[in-house]
């Protein structure tokens, strides 16, 4: 008996719901026995994994506010990846916002102007789009690959950073360190939560996500886009325009990432610094297909991805190393994606019929 | 052998056994002892900068027993993470925290305003409040040394350097005094790569540096991989950390962080209820900092030369900036007969005498 793979004709209701909870049961009863072969408490690690980061009003703020970055560069991603547009640079996106909002908040510096945090975000959604317009025209022009130019520009912003933050923008009374001065008060995101660091950028979540929503299953660009991912060569016969198509992924995700770049360091960091992301464009790239490319999905999935992400700092505190905490993690997003299968297809136990010879 | 149905039923049982076993006596422990913190920006491995910060730690658990329970949380660098990991430990009843890196000062300034019963310490930052206390090395001794040994295996040195910031240059140019003071035609040169930590790009800038012809190699990132270049291409290597085990040939010697007798101080102090925020910058007169044993390669009368400079450190009778010093251009920053202060050291921004090219501005 042999396991074989047939493709559903429709997609199971039941796998649809089911396999996140097979991939989860799984992951629960693998990262039981690896804790343990550590010689860890196993339940003590999974309930630091998952249950403490939420049990305190503080947990649960550290979370949304994680998971904010996350789902804003995985719903802009997920409307390219639809239309098989691959941007890649999310990351990059993120560090020129927050080099662009960065540099209008130290140039406001101590001038008191009420309200600079909003011009902080569009400068940094502004120069996220500028950037991720160069892959986009690179592909449309020259027909560059996307996934290329958009992955070396990330290494690009991240050198233009370092050196904004070693040169002009470094604080001039930090003593030579690269960093730039702590923003000024009205420069910094407001709290939408007292004693926490969740920030007013929050309330553009629900906003992106209904809007994407609605995009993508409500106005014609937005079936255009399915189309064009679905069956690029039936889209071309509709006369649905591909550089369209790219453009408007391209500087979607790129406004969308670079609002995040300019909230972080606007909000929980609070000025510029040469890292300031722990790869949230990488990490989003995974949320938009976690989430089945789907706008709820991928707002389910960045919380998901944000709490695994505080869970592994705190079984660290237990002793767990960060790279057991990493291969938990690892694990838990193979079994999620890998279930994803059981959706499409069915799995059917049967001896191969023997061909005549 | 075990079938589907076995295994199931035997793990679920697992479960339930973890679940009396485990839970009961962890909520029945009595939470006296104290409990310390380490926020470390890369992982241990098993050379480097974290690394050296945790054979601290080990001193610390050596040293009190049961009396302390340390953790630590590795790979937090900048970003919004560092002050949540910092709160975290504070939030679980840590009374002492440790903030290995530059990126967790302002962090630790943040949550140490809200939590003025435990007490933070953090690394080679200058940020000091009432329950938040700063240390530091002075790494140049330490550095000079290195270049005393380089001065006399070899006419040039490569450096691999991070990122431009006073305590880098600071390096760099006790490294080179340090060499001239044996060797006075030494001469060095320097790659800045942007980065602690990038052990492809490391062994690239070291294997360029060796084209262009210098005799010994110097690294301020944290892998080994400037030691393996110099062992694979024949040259010498004066380390950041014992590296040895990368370079029996290569390895001259290293610049070894000491941070363990200051982390035990500072968990007494705490322990006894005396600790109190403070600004430390010592070097080889606490035992904070000291050179690895040197490669048998090194001359006796050089390895003899080094060690009376290192007890003239330790003495305080030699200064590592002791006047005259030159810059590259020739400008006088510090006359005979005194030495460079605190102030000109935390903010050095120039290149010495026998450093080539400029400083990236």
């Amino acid at each position: 008996m042999l396991p074989r793979l047939v493709l559903r004709l429709q997609p199971s209701a039941l796998a649809l719901y089911g396999a996140p909870v097979i991939a989860l049961i799984f992951t629960l009863a693998f990262g039981y026995v690896l804790f343990a072969s550590i010689g860890r408490d196993p339940l003590a690690a999974l309930h630091a994994y998952f249950i403490a980061p939420v049990n305190s009003t503080f947990g649960l703020s550290e979370l949304l506010l994680t998971a904010l970055p996350l789902a804003l560069i995985g719903l802009g991603l997920a409307v390219g990846f639809r239309a098989n547009i691959w941007n890649i640079g999310a990351e990059g996106q993120l560090l020129l916002g927050a080099i662009g909002g960065g540099s209008v908040a130290l140039a406001l510096w101590g001038e008191g102007v009420p309200g600079t945090f909003i011009l902080v975000c569009l400068t940094g959604a502004i120069t996220g789009m500028a950037w991720a317009a160069i892959p986009a025209f690179l592909r449309i022009r020259f027909n560059a690959n996307e996934i290329l130019t958009s992955l070396m520009l990330i290494y690009v912003a991240d050198q233009l950073l370092g050196y904004l933050v070693h040169g002009p923008l470094k604080n001039p009374q930090g003593f030579g360190f690269p960093e730039s001065r702590l923003f000024s008060a009205e420069a910094q995101m407001p709290l939408l939560w007292d004693g926490t660091r969740l920030h007013v950028g929050w309330l553009l979540l629900p906003v992106a996500a209904v809007g994407i929503w609605l995009f993508l299953s409500h106005t014609l660009a937005g079936f255009r886009m399915r189309v064009g991912g679905d069956a690029e060569p039936a889209a071309a016969y509709a006369g649905f325009s591909r550089p369209g198509m790219i453009w408007l992924s391209f500087l979607l995700t790129g406004g969308l990432a670079g609002l995040v770049g300019a909230m972080e360091v606007a909000g929980p960091v609070g000025q510029l610094l040469p890292t300031i992301s722990p790869g949230y464009g990488f990490a989003a790239i995974i949320v938009a297909f976690l989430g089945r490319l789907t706008p709820l999905g991928v707002v389910l999935a960045a919380h998901l991805l944000a709490l695994i992400l505080i869970g592994g700092e705190n079984v660290q505190m237990l002793g767990v190393p960060s790279s057991v905490a990493q291969l938990f993690q690892g694990v838990l997003l193979v079994a999620l994606l890998a279930s994803d299968v059981l959706v499409r297809f069915r799995v059917v136990w049967s001896t191969p019929a023997r061909r005549a010879a | 052998m075990m079938n589907r149905r076995t295994l199931l039923s035997s793990s679920t049982a697992a479960l339930g056994l973890g679940l009396t076993a485990t839970v009961i006596p962890a909520n029945l422990r009595a939470q006296e002892k104290l409990k310390i913190g380490f926020v470390y920006s890369s992982l241990i491995g098993d050379a480097g900068w974290t690394f050296m910060h945790d054979e601290g730690r080990l001193m610390l658990e050596a040293e009190f027993g049961d009396a302390i329970e340390t953790a630590y949380v590795e790979s937090i660098d900048g970003g919004a993470d560092a002050e949540r990991v910092v709160r975290q430990f504070a939030s679980q009843g840590f009374g002492l925290i440790f903030g290995t890196s530059f990126n967790h000062m302002n962090p630790m300034a943040r949550v140490a305003e809200q939590f003025p019963d435990v007490k933070f310490e953090h690394a080679t930052g200058y940020t000091q409040l009432p329950n938040m206390a700063i240390y530091h090395v002075r790494d140049y001794e330490a550095r000079y040394l290195l270049g005393m040994v380089a001065g006399s295996m070899g006419n040039s040195l490569g450096v691999v350097a991070s990122y431009p910031i006073p305590e880098v240059v600071r390096g760099i140019n006790a490294m080179t005094a340090g060499a001239r003071s044996v060797n006075p035609n030494f001469t060095t040169k320097v790659v800045w790569i942007s980065t602690w930590f990038d052990p492809g790009l490391e062994r690239t800038t070291a294997d360029a540096l060796i084209d262009q012809g210098v005799d010994v190699l110097a690294h301020f990132t944290d892998s080994p991989a400037v030691v393996q270049a110099a062992e694979d291409r024949g040259k010498y290597v004066v380390a950041l950390g014992a590296m040895d085990q990368y370079g029996p040939k290569s390895h001259l010697t290293a610049m070894v962080y000491n941070w363990g007798p200051y982390y035990v101080e500072r968990t007494r102090a705490v322990l006894d209820g005396t600790w109190a925020s403070s600004n430390t910058w010592e070097g080889i007169s606490r035992d904070m900092l000291t050179i690895s044993p040197l490669n048998a390669a090194v001359p006796a009368d050089a390895g003899a030369a080094v060690t009376a400079k290192q007890e003239e450190m330790r003495t305080g009778a030699f200064h590592p900036f002791a006047g005259p010093v030159l810059t590259n251009t020739g400008e006088e920053k510090v006359a005979a007969g005194a030495v460079a202060d605190d102030g000109m050291l935390l903010s050095m921004d120039f290149y010495v005498e026998g450093v080539e090219g400029a400083l990236p501005s």
